[in-house]
Order: C-alpha cells, then structure tokens, then sequence
C-alpha cells in the first residue's frame, strides 16, 4: 500500500491524479474503522493533514466556505450562529474524540446514507455546493446532485473535496436524529429542517432513510406554498396542526426506508413524521418570535 | 516458569507496597487502578514475547453445515506461515466443555453454529496470517439452521444439532438439559380453584452479551519439558488447565497457567476460547504463540447470555396473598452446552423469585440450536426469571388494584421461609424492608419544562424533543440470586499466605489463582491479611496454578470463597506466629493478638514487635476454603438443599419516555441491597451500580441480534452498550445483616442488581406508557406499535 502524503494541495490534487484509487485521509474515523476490519484495502492513502487550508473556513458575503477537514468540534464551537442546522448535527456525530476528528469532507467522501451532516447540508438549501477539484481545475456540485447511491458520490477519480459552500442561515434551522442510545449513535433516521425567510423556502433533509440522504421535494413545495397563499412568512401567524400534521406525512413519505438491525422501516417512517412535525414547530415558533419582536 | 524473564507485561499485580491501615471495611485503592485509569495497565492483548507468532482461526459463516473438505495447501504457501491445523492435528480428546464436553476444538465434519472455528494458522505477522486464513478452502454443505423453540423440540421433522448418539449427558433431542420442581400441591385445577385472581403472561428475554471491553488474549509459550505456559485472561485458571491438558495430551502439571490483564469478563470468560488453540499453535510450531481476537471475533469467541422465552401464571387471593405459580422457562442454549444445565438450574429454582408461594409448578430447559453458544454471564439464569415474574407481580398488582410494592411485601420472603425446593433460607433475608428503603428514597424533581437541558431528555443532544411527548414512569422491582456454585459442587478456594521481614517491616504476601477480572478481590485480599495479621505491608502475588484452584470468578463467590481462604490461612499464620512466641517466651496469655506489626495482648500489653519474634524465619501456609455443602436438585421434584447463600436487590427506576417516538431516558435508578458485611465499601456500591447499569443495557438496548442462526450486530457500532449518558445517577442503600454461615459475615453482591433492575425499568416504561411489554430489551418499536 502506497502512503502519499502531499504538503500542498497541487501536490495533492498531482497525486490523486497520478494515484485515482488513492483513498483520502484527514481525520480517519471512518476509513481506519474500515481499514481495521479489513472492509477496504485501498491501493493508496492520501493523507491530507499536512494541508492546513482544508482545515479553516471564511465567510464571504452569504455564504460560509468551510474546509473539508474542519472538524465537527470547530463547527460546534465557531459556526453555530452562521450555520446552526449543521452545528446541531455536529453534536450528534459519535463522541467528542471522533468530533475532534471527524469533519464534513469525510462525510461527504464516505456519502453514507447515515452521515450525520447530510440532512442539515439539505436543508441548508438549494445554492450548497461542493467544491470538487482536480488538475483539470476545479468545480462546484450543488449538493443535490452529490449523492449518486450507497456510500456513492458523483466525484470523479481524480477529484478531492476541498470545501463546502453553505449559504449563512437567513432563518431558525434545526436537525434532529434518532439513535437506540442517547449518545455515540449512529443514527437510525435523521432529519434537518431550515426556513429560508429572504427567499420564501424551506430545506427539507433525510437521513438514514433511504439510499442516499434525499431532501422531502414535495413537503417542501406543500410547505412553501401554504406559507406562501397564507401570508405566514409576513405574519409569523401560527401554522396550525393540519399543516404541521400534512408536513409530517409528506416527510414520512418522501423515505424509502429499510428494515434492519438498527431499526424497522416503519419505525423510521413513523420517526421521520414525528421528527418533522417537531422541527417544524421549533423553527416556526423562533420565526414567529422573530417576526413579533420587530413589529 | 519459563519464558518470564522475556516476557513484558506481567508486572500489574506484583510489589504492591501500600503503606496502609487499610482493612477490612475500609475502601483502599485498587492496587490497579491507578495504571488502568492512565492506560498503563497491561492487558493480556499487550504481551509480547520475542520470536513470538500470531495465531488466527479460521470461523464458518454459516450456522448449520456439514463440512465436506479443508485444503490448507494454499495457506501453507503463504510466506511467514508456519502452521496450519485442523482437528486432524489434535493431539489428545478432540472435544472441552464446563460440564459436559460436547464441543469440537476444531470443527470435525460438520459446523453447529455461526463463527465456529474450523481451522488455525500461527504466522510471523498478524496480516500475514489472516491472509492464510483467507487461503484455506472449505467446502460446505450448507444445511437450513435449527433456530427456534417449536423446531428445536421437533428434530424428526427439522433435525438434531446433535446426533442422539452423540449425548454425553441426560439430555435428548436437542434438549440439552432440563430441571422440574413441583412444591406443596403443585398447580393443579383444585389449586387454582383457590386463587380469587389469576394473572397470565408470556415473556422474552434476548440475547445480551457481557460485553467486555479486553477482547480474548493470550500467549502460549512452549517450555522444554514439552509443557506450555499460558499467560491469559481468564475466570478460572484451574478450570480451564483442567479442560485443555486431555486436548493437548498433556498431564496438568505441564500445563501452566498464570492470568494475564483481564479486560472484564461478567462470565464471558468461563468457557475456553483461544487457550487451546494458542496452546496447539505453540507446541505444534515450537514458538510462542499470541492470539488477540478482534472485536467482532469476540462476538464469536464468547458465549452469550441465554434468550428466554418464559410463560408464568399466578394465583392469589382477594387481598393479594400469593398462592400458586406456574411457570415454564425456555432457555436456548444454542450449538454447545457451555454452563447450560447450572443456568437452568437456577432457573428453575430461583424462577418464583423471592416470595413464599405455598404451590409451585416449574420447568426450565436449555435447548440445542444452530444459534450462538450460550452460557454464563452475570446473573446466570435468575435475570431471565426475574423479568418474567416482576412482570407478573406488576400485571396482578394492576388486576387487584393493589400498590406493587405492597404486594410484593405482601408476599416477600424472610428469614426462616422455605423456598420452592425445600430449603430453608437460614440467614437474613430482607426482601420487605429493601422494598420498603427504594420505596422511601427521595424521588428525582420532576422534569422543568422551563429551564430544559436538552441532555437530560430521550435523545439528549440528538435534538428529538424540546419537551414533547415526554412521559414520567416510575417501577418497581426486587431480585433473588444464589451465591457461590450449587447443586452439590465443591468450589472451594485455596490461599497461601506468607508473613517474612522484608526490610525491617513485616510483610504479608497472598497467593491464590483467583482471577482478578476487575471486581477487586486484589484489593480485598490485602485488606483481609491487613486485618487479620496486623502488618501495613501486603504483596499480592500474580495468580497462576502453582498454588491450589480458586475456583471461578463468577457467581459472586470471590469474596466469600477466595477471601474466605485468605482469611483462614492469614488466621492460621497469626496462629503459627503465636505459637512460636509461646515456645520462646513462655506466654500465657490467652488474648494475645496481631495489631500494627505487634504481637499485643489486651492484658499484657506489647508483647513483642513482629519482626523480632519473626527474625529470618518466613511463615507460609496454604488453607482451602470450602463451602457448607448442597446438594442436586431432584430430578423431578426440583428439592433439595442446593444453594449455598441467598442475595437480594431491590430497584426503583424513574424513566422519562418521549412515548411518540419510544425513546427513553432513565432518570434515575435506586438500589437497596444487603450485603451481609461491606468489606470494601466503595467497591461494593461500584459493584451495585455496575450491575445496575449492566441491567439497564438489558432493559433498552443490549441485544445480540440473530437472525436464521446468523449473528447481525458483532460490533460495538451496533451492540450498544449503555454510555455515561444513557446511566443515571444510582443511589445505593446498603444493608449490612450478617450471614452467620458466611466469613465475616458477608453475602456476594456483583450479580443481585442485574438480576432485579431490569424489571424496574420495564415497569417504569409500562407506568408511562401503559404498554404491557413482554419482551426486554424494549425497542423504539414497541413503544411506538413499529415492529
């Protein structure tokens, strides 16, 4: 096995060109797991810890560009006011050794359906985008056409992730998951929400409960409009339970859940509704309050 | 022993040197703890001995089938590969087991269960020789599993994991051992025609596992007189010499075993798992051998707690006076018997609980099946019981309108009762009062809706509710447990203990081969030689079979069988040291003692310092400690004096549960337990509330998962184990009413709470839900009708 360890990233971008099945490296809490039970023999490593701008992040205008290796811990601690949905998945990511490791390159690298940071990079929103780069240059993958199947993402051989491009929060985001413990879990089904007051929208985000993490497009579009016809976004007037019930189900129905042994495909169904629900009513309530307070 | 100067690691329980006054009922230290909580402790996967090899099975990945060829050729090519066996290379008895010796070293013919190992490889590099492992052929004739009850108890239409003529026990078709207890009119329809109530209820129990956290380890090194050392973590040093030497061909004297770090082991440890194996390796290659498993071979490599499946019915009266049980309790044993027939034998004897019952009708049976091997862990066959019948006293306390713990109290054995089988519990026994103390205990402030800390809620920082749908439920529940080996079995312990000068200071050393596995018998043993010889200095000597057996850690026996020993040979030092004064100095006193490294005497005042009297002179003395001896159970009737000591636990869990997504929280969980005489009290309440945590693993989330014979989950990203957020605080009230047939009056406590908290906290999730749950542990499924 072949250990790369650039020092630059166009020494990076050169050996991941030169060495296409190089598995990428910074914090390794998920590829040494895999190494160590010898799920992957990966050809190459490419240890990319030598890098330091992977670990930093900017803000520029609207927008947060957060290096891929940023670990959870950071994110937690620097990031919740610009990016709470994604602070609140943070916290849920395994325990605080693997949040001082663990960073959202690596979930995207890895694209399990069951990465904690998906949902909340959903919900984020529609203008999310992954900077992918190679020696042919570099390209930005809106979010939703990132994950193409089971721990499959639409990189190319020769790309790494360098960062993640994430609209800074125009409103209340929340992200909820369930685990069997109240701790180090991976989660059974996840889900993110996140109001988009400047452009009348909501994300919507699912985890764990289907092939890939996938966005709820029609409880989004339900929600959008009923806020929309009835005038909600300028009022911050209550929702009303037909419509925080009929988001849920729409939730519920947007995942392809399967049974296995961390839970039924029913139970995260029934959870994805309930989660929903809840999200929902959190964030509205911290809009409403917004709303009335400046009135 | 040879092979010590090289090999590292050995040194965690030598020169412990505590300048203390430490005895008993006192909490000295751990004389490991300080290494373990630093990390340098080591553990029997840190060895190391040079020129050593790495040793690696070979497991079948499927549940039931006949083996039809092995071709090693291929992993004998690899380079650094220096052996590859199979049952073809055993030299002696092909077949181990605790109590009935049913299990293939190797594989021979056929595999009976998921992981079963078939074949070994010593290799010069761990990676080298899991790629030889990769290289053997088998070629299998895959047969559908024999997996539940109903085809267990059919094996002329679904088969026998076990051929009939291949019994080596009482069992037949693919039972492996069964036990019947029948007291005063048994359950017949005129008994029941006296109960005013009758309450039903089935229940299931699924597989837990101990879990231990230092997966199986040892290094076998190869001596000149064609013997072999083996450094391991183990339960039982002599039990496990005494089922490899016929493997290995070896008289036991060739076979030396010293313990290693012990990771945990909550009866995980009491079957053999890689010590032959190493032992094959290391006397076939003529060099050490290492094996370490990996943790999802450690899924594999171990027994299991037994899953259960359980139908009870009770009769009582108007105002709540029991009086009639009949229960029927279905263990599944899986491929091998392990410690089946003893886990069924507790069972059907403790299966009541702790109350009289003046007719009772039992049987409890371990099946065969092509499921995992099943056998000891922590509460050894009354955790199963104990959710069924706490079900039940919760499910007739609702049917009578009665308070729970009131019926219980009601009911609640005491001093001077007879159990089921006949014996007559002859020492304190408070099962009303332990209630009665939960009960009593302050109870947890309710939840502030106001000022929520989203880490005290179902889910904590997973976010999933900011207050909604959270209910409060609060349960009740009280366990019994036998310590020490039953049925006739003579554990005893044996304790060599030595008093010399070593620098100007008399010092006391004990050496027995208990097994330390973290319960602190390491700490307890100086205590008692503290207490019973007056000297501050005591060394602990590394436990190995030099010295006689001392019996299992497990059963919550060591301090009461091990300690017991030390207590008589440090006794029959002391006495030795007096005798000697006697002679030399003419003594008459008849009070003369041992305190503070002086021979003192209440009427004569310091006699003389220890190490005058002692000079150059080392006394040492080996004392065997046994028992009052038991008897079997009978056959059909299930009487008979067969424990040896009762221990008891009552819980009171408060949970919150977020009951629309079935997520749970134990807020609180209170324990009372008597505990006879707390030699070490801190260790005692860590000892209670560890197998009150153990519990709650059981009640919510431990569980290994098997489907079609197949393990799912052998990792712990999937077995969940309880973590510091998910274990509540846990009060513990400790009673202290000696056992006059017990040293110092003392009753084993490691086991009672994991017997009863489980109950507790299902009854607490049933307050709050009002779901009637019959299956432990409870999933976010069946809170929320998911399944």
């Amino acid at each position: 096995m072949e250990f790369l360890r650039p020092a630059t990233w166009d020494e990076a971008l050169a050996a991941k060109a030169e060495y296409p099945t190089a598995l990428p490296i910074s914090g390794g809490t998920d590829v040494m797991v895999e190494m160590n039970f010898d799920v992957h023999r990966p050809s190459a490593i490419l240890d990319l810890n030598r890098i330091g701008d992977l670990a930093t992040w900017s803000i520029d205008g609207d927008t947060v560009r957060l290096g891929a290796a940023v670990p959870y811990s950071r994110i937690i601690d620097e990031l919740s006011g610009p990016l709470p949905g994604l602070a609140l998945a943070a916290h849920t990511v395994g325990s605080p050794q693997i949040r001082n490791r663990g960073s959202v390159g690596g979930n995207l690298g890895a694209a399990s359906p069951a990465g904690d940071s998906h949902p909340a990079l959903l919900a984020a929103g529609r203008d999310v985008f992954v900077e992918a780069a190679s020696v042919r240059g570099t390209r930005l993958i809106p979010i939703d056409d990132f994950y193409t199947g089971v721990k499959r993402n639409s990189l190319e051989a020769d790309e790494l992730i360098r960062a993640v491009h994430i609209p800074v929060a125009d409103g209340p985001q929340q992200f909820s998951k369930i685990g069997t413990r109240n701790a180090m879990v991976i989660a059974v089904c996840a889900f993110g929400f996140a109001l988009h007051p400047k452009s009348r929208t909501v994300g919507t985000g699912i985890g764990s409960a289907a092939p890939t993490p996938r966005r709820a497009v029609e409880a989004e579009e339900y929600l959008r409009g009923v806020l929309a016809e009835r005038g909600l976004w300028e009022s911050g007037d209550l929702l009303g339970t037909e419509v925080i019930q009929r988001f849920g189900e729409l939730v519920r129905d947007a995942a392809s859940p399967i049974d296995d042994v961390r839970g039924t495909a029913d139970y995260r169904k029934h959870a994805l509704a309930v989660m929903a629900r809840r999200t929902l009513t959190w964030t509205w309530n911290d809009y409403s309050k917004q709303i009335r307070s400046a009135a | 022993m040879s092979g010590t100067r090289t090999i590292q690691g050995q040194k965690n329980l030598q020169n412990i040197h505590q300048a203390s006054k430490d005895g008993i009922g006192g909490s000295p230290l751990r004389p490991d703890g300080t290494l373990k909580v630093k990390g340098e402790f080591a553990y029997s996967s840190d060895m190391w001995h040079e020129d050593m090899l790495w040793g690696m099975a070979l497991r079948s990945p499927h549940p039931r089938a006949n083996i039809l060829s092995v071709d090693i050729s291929e992993a004998l090519k690899v380079p650094g590969v220096y052996a590859v066996l199979t049952h073809e290379d055993i030299p002696g008895s092909k077949y181990y087991g605790l109590e009935i010796q049913d299990q293939p070293a190797l594989a021979i013919d056929k595999v009976r269960y998921h992981g079963e190992a078939i074949a070994l490889v010593a290799a010069d590099h761990p990676e080298t020789a899991r790629r030889a492992v990769k290289k053997i052929k088998v070629e299998y004739e895959v047969l559908t599993p024999i997996t539940t009850e109903e085809q267990c108890l059919d094996p002329e239409t679904y088969g026998y994991v076990h051929e009939p003529h291949e019994y080596k026990s009482h069992g037949s078709g693919n039972i492996c051992h069964s036990q019947k207890l029948v007291s005063g009119g048994g359950v017949t329809d005129e008994i029941r025609a006296l109960a005013d109530v009758i309450v039903k209820g089935t229940y299931e129990v699924g597989m837990q596992d101990q879990a231990f956290l230092g997966p199986e380890s040892g290094l076998a090194v190869p001596a000149e007189d064609g013997g072999v050392d083996l450094y391991i973590a183990t339960q039982w040093l002599h039990v496990d010499r005494q089922q490899m030497a016929p493997v290995l061909a070896l008289p036991e004297e060739k076979v030396r075993l010293t313990l290693a770090g012990v990771g945990g082991a909550f009866g995980g440890r009491e079957d053999l798992s890689m010590q032959i194996h190493a032992c094959l390796l290391a006397l076939h290659t003529g060099k050490p051998v290492k094996i370490v498993y990996s943790r999802d071979e450690s899924f594999f490599g171990h027994v299991h707690r037994h899953p259960a499946r359980m139908t009870y019915e009770h009769g009582a009266t108007r105002d709540g006076k029991l009086v009639f049980a009949d229960c029927r309790i279905v263990l599944d044993g899986g491929a091998y018997a392990s410690a089946s027939p003893a886990v069924v034998g507790n069972a059907a004897s403790l299966g009541h609980g702790p109350y009289v019952i003046p007719n009772v009708r039992m049987e409890a049976i371990a099946l065969y099946s092509n499921n995992p091997s099943c056998g000891a862990m922590r509460g050894f066959g009354a955790v199963q019981a104990c959710f069924g019948y706490e079900s039940q006293m919760d499910k007739l306390a609702a049917e009578l309108g009665m308070d729970p713990v009131e019926l219980r109290q009601i009911n609640a054995v005491t001093q001077g009762d007879f159990m089921p089988t006949g014996q007559e519990i002859d020492a304190p026994a408070p099962v009303a009062e332990l209630l009665q103390r939960v009960k009593d205990m302050p109870l947890p402030p309710p939840l502030d809706l106001e000022n929520l800390d989203v880490r005290t809620l179902p889910g904590a920082l997973s976010n999933t509710s900011h207050g909604e749908g959270i209910v409060r439920g609060i349960g009740y529940s009280v366990g019994i447990k036998n310590v020490g080996f039953s049925e006739g079995f003579d554990d005893y312990s044996t304790a060599r203990v030595r008093l010399e000068v070593i620098g100007g200071e008399p010092v006391a050393m004990v050496h027995t081969a208990m097994a330390e596995v973290g319960q602190g018998g390491v700490t307890v043993h100086a205590q008692i030689a503290r207490t019973e010889l007056g000297v501050e200095q005591v060394t602990i000597h590394p436990a190995n079979t030099e010295v006689g057996s001392a019996g299992s850690t497990s059963a919550s026996r060591q301090t009461y069988m091990t300690g017991g020993a030390v207590k008589l040979a440090a006794e029959a030092v002391k006495q030795a040291l007096i005798e000697k004064g006697r002679r030399r100095y003419g003594w008459e006193h008849k009070d003369i003692t041992l305190v503070g490294g002086k021979v003192v005497s209440e009427t004569g005042g310091v006699l003389v310092p220890m190490v005058d009297l002692l000079g150059d002179e080392a006394i040492d003395l080996t004392r065997e400690h046994h028992h009052r001896p038991t008897v079997p159970f009978d056959k059909e009737t299930g009487q008979g004096f067969g424990h040896v000591q009762y221990t008891f636990c009552a819980n009171r869990a408060v949970v919150d549960v977020d009951v629309e997504l079935g997520l749970v929280k134990v807020v609180e969980l209170t324990a009372a337990q008597d505990v006879g005489k707390a030699l070490n009290p801190l260790s005692v309440v860590g000892q209670i509330q560890g197998g009150c945590t153990q519990a709650l693993g059981l009640a919510v989330m431990e569980e290994i998962v098997v489907k079609d014979g197949k393990v799912r989950n052998a990792s712990f990203t999937d077995y969940l184990i309880p973590t510091i957020l998910d274990t509540p605080p846990i009060p513990v009230d400790m009673l202290e009413l000696p056992d006059p047939h017990a040293p110092y009056g003392l009753r084993g406590v490691g086991e009672a709470p994991t017997v009863s908290a489980t109950p507790s906290i299902v009854a607490a999730i049933r307050n709050a839900t009002g779901l009637a749950l019959n299956r432990v542990p409870v999933r976010p499924e069946h809170l929320t009708g998911t399944l």
